[in-house]
């Protein structure tokens, strides 16, 4: 049986890998996802967990070793945060077009500059097409649940894709709180040994990651995309077994109080947790209003974000990043691609908000559902707009 | 829910008390987070930890702005750092002080509860230095009844170890002592 116990949630990713019996991680320090690789160490250390922990010297490293450990067979694990991530860049599409299955905890942190250490999830939208799947955490359960699953995904013989599971700096980082921990044997019983397609051995030589000339290059990438796209069934998959071992539901598109609702607010990440606070209040108002959590960025929901939105009126995409020079939030861009084509769909109304841990009250949820519905004339053929920033 | 915020130094263990409150308060089946000032924190200067507690899940991920308690572990910090900010009417202040609690009140012109005690002398005495975030809890306890001063030692005993008697000590000392005005 699994094991109440209050932890910070850094920590409790830490415990979760650990569960997963990773062979080998490699990772750099960075905040504010320093405490993963940390308590890592410590674990590996102390002997609980049989595994190479490698001090690497940077992440563009952390990601080399965990793809070559990879290549040859070994379950691996990493951790970084935003520049740490950026240092990662040269080697993310790699790992994904060698289809080798690297778990990676992702303490979403803004991007400099300028300088900022805190969260926001431009981090993840800079690599956002480098064929990694990536999972939204929104609480520490969330956060273990999920890293717990990732290796099940990734490691599926019907995906092997790296995968992020995405969690907020600070936000959740940071925090103590209560969570169940699965014993080791439940996640035993539920992820069996890795077992590599092909893998790097003296007996059985092969090449991995080797040139792709014009004659293959469009067919290696679209196969990949091909895989990421396929990688969905393995995902819901997953969840049904998930449901069924630990009683907890999880969903591309989670909806929360949309009984009924004519308008509704989407958001990613842990923010969805406050924002539920703010359609309580704006239910108990009558405001026939509900909430939209993403949890699987890519590969991109389309189908579930159409049910969703079937009969909404209105819908509030918020966003904690920007594409500079394009159409808004990335969230808000995808959901409008989703809808395009369809006859019935909601007018969207896209704000991005909580840049570099500018902080979110539930006030804020329901001052920016306000602003949408006054329907301000003047602005409603912007793309986008800025909630919360001074000098307007 | 209880909203509490701590004002400390770095270095005094601010963070360290609000991880044990909650551990302690998860330890009795309640909900709780703890929580730093988000960002960098320096030896010496001012800052701030927060708890929350409640008997259901807490779903709140922003900061604490209108707390139910302020605990304040450093003397230095009364007239520094704007201490009842947003402290709530029915609030309470616990004070490490040697300050008599109406001295308190007047220079941070409060006229809501306040609860005070030596705590740097309890510290210097049980534990031999001036550091006052276990000793604290131990007011924060008496005070608030939040969780059961029981529920602190497993917590402390992880955290501590072989000190962790000292700590468990210091803390009943100041739930003893701690004066409520």
């Amino acid at each position: 049986m699994g094991e109440r116990k209050g932890m910070e949630i850094a920590l409790a990713a830490a415990e979760a890998a650990a569960l997963c019996r990773p062979d080998v991680v490699a990772a750099y320090p960075i905040t504010p996802n320093t405490h993963v690789p940390e308590h890592l160490a410590n674990i590996v250390s102390e002997g609980k967990l049989d595994a190479e922990y490698i001090c690497v010297e940077s992440e563009h490293s952390a990601l080399s070793a965990c793809m070559g450990a990879s290549g040859a067979g070994a379950r691996v694990f990493t951790a970084t945060s935003s520049q740490g991530l950026l240092y990662m860049a040269e080697i993310m599409s790699i790992a994904s077009s060698m289809r080798l299955p690297v778990v990676m905890a992702l303490g979403n942190r803004a991007l400099s500059g300028p300088l900022n250490i805190w969260n926001d999830h431009s981090d993840i939208m800079s690599q956002r097409d480098t064929g990694w799947i990536s999972l939204f955490a929104s609480h520490g359960q969330e956060v273990i649940d999920m890293i717990i699953q990732a290796f099940r995904i990734a490691e599926d013989a019907d995906v092997l894709l790296p995968i992020n599971v995405n969690l907020d700096g600070f936000q959740l980082t940071h925090v103590v709180e209560v969570m169940d921990f699965p014993s080791q044997s439940e996640v035993d019983a539920f992820l069996p040994a890795y077992k590599p397609f092909a893998s790097l051995h003296p007996d059985h030589p092969c090449s991995m990651g080797t040139l792709g000339l014009p004659e293959i290059y469009s067919e290696a990438t679209k196969a990949r995309e091909v895989a990421i796209v396929n990688s969905r069934k393995t995902i819901l998959k997953v969840w049904a077994e998930w449901e069924k071992a630990f009683g907890r539901r999880y969903e591309p598109v989670e909806s929360y109080k949309m009984e009924g609702a004519q308008e509704a607010i989407m958001t990613m990440g842990s923010m969805g947790e406050t924002a539920e606070i703010a359609i309580d209040a704006l239910r108990e108002k009558g405001i026939p209003v509900g909430l939209l959590k993403l949890k699987l960025w890519r590969p991109f929901p389309y189908e579930d974000v159409r049910k969703a939105a079937k009969g909404l009126k209105s819908l509030l995409v918020l966003d904690r990043a920007v594409s500079f020079g394009g159409p808004g939030g990335p969230v808000a861009s995808e959901v409008r691609s989703s809808l395009y084509g369809e006859t019935d769909r909601p007018a969207i109304t896209n704000y991005i908000f909580g840049l570099g841990g500018r902080d979110v009250a539930v006030e804020d949820f329901i001052k920016m559902f306000e602003k949408m519905r006054s329907g301000d004339k003047k602005r409603s053929k912007d793309q986008y707009e800025f909630y919360g920033v001074r000098g307007e | 829910m209880v909203e509490f915020r701590w004002h400390g130094r770095g270095g005094q263990g601010a963070v360290t008390s609000v991880e044990l409150l909650a551990l302690a308060a998860i330890g009795e089946g309640k909900y709780a987070q703890g929580f730093p000032s988000f960002g960098p924190e320096r030896r010496g200067a001012p800052v701030a930890a927060f708890n929350r507690v409640d008997s259901e899940r807490i779903r709140i991920r922003s900061g604490v702005y209108r707390p139910d308690v302020v605990v304040v572990l450093d003397e230095g910090l009364i007239g520094l750092v704007n201490l009842t900010e947003g402290l709530k009417e029915d609030g309470v202040l616990i004070v490490n002080t040697s300050k008599k609690a109406a001295d308190v009140m007047k220079i941070l012109n409060y006229s809501g509860a306040i609860a005070t005690v030596d705590a740097t002398s309890i510290a210097w005495k049980e534990l031999g230095v001036p550091i006052t975030n276990t000793t604290m809890l131990g007011a924060v306890v008496k005070v608030t009844n939040i969780v059961g001063l029981s529920a602190m030692d497993d917590p402390v005993e992880h955290r501590f170890g072989k000190i962790a008697s000292k700590n468990i000590a210091a803390m009943k000392q100041a739930f003893k002592e701690v004066k409520i005005k």
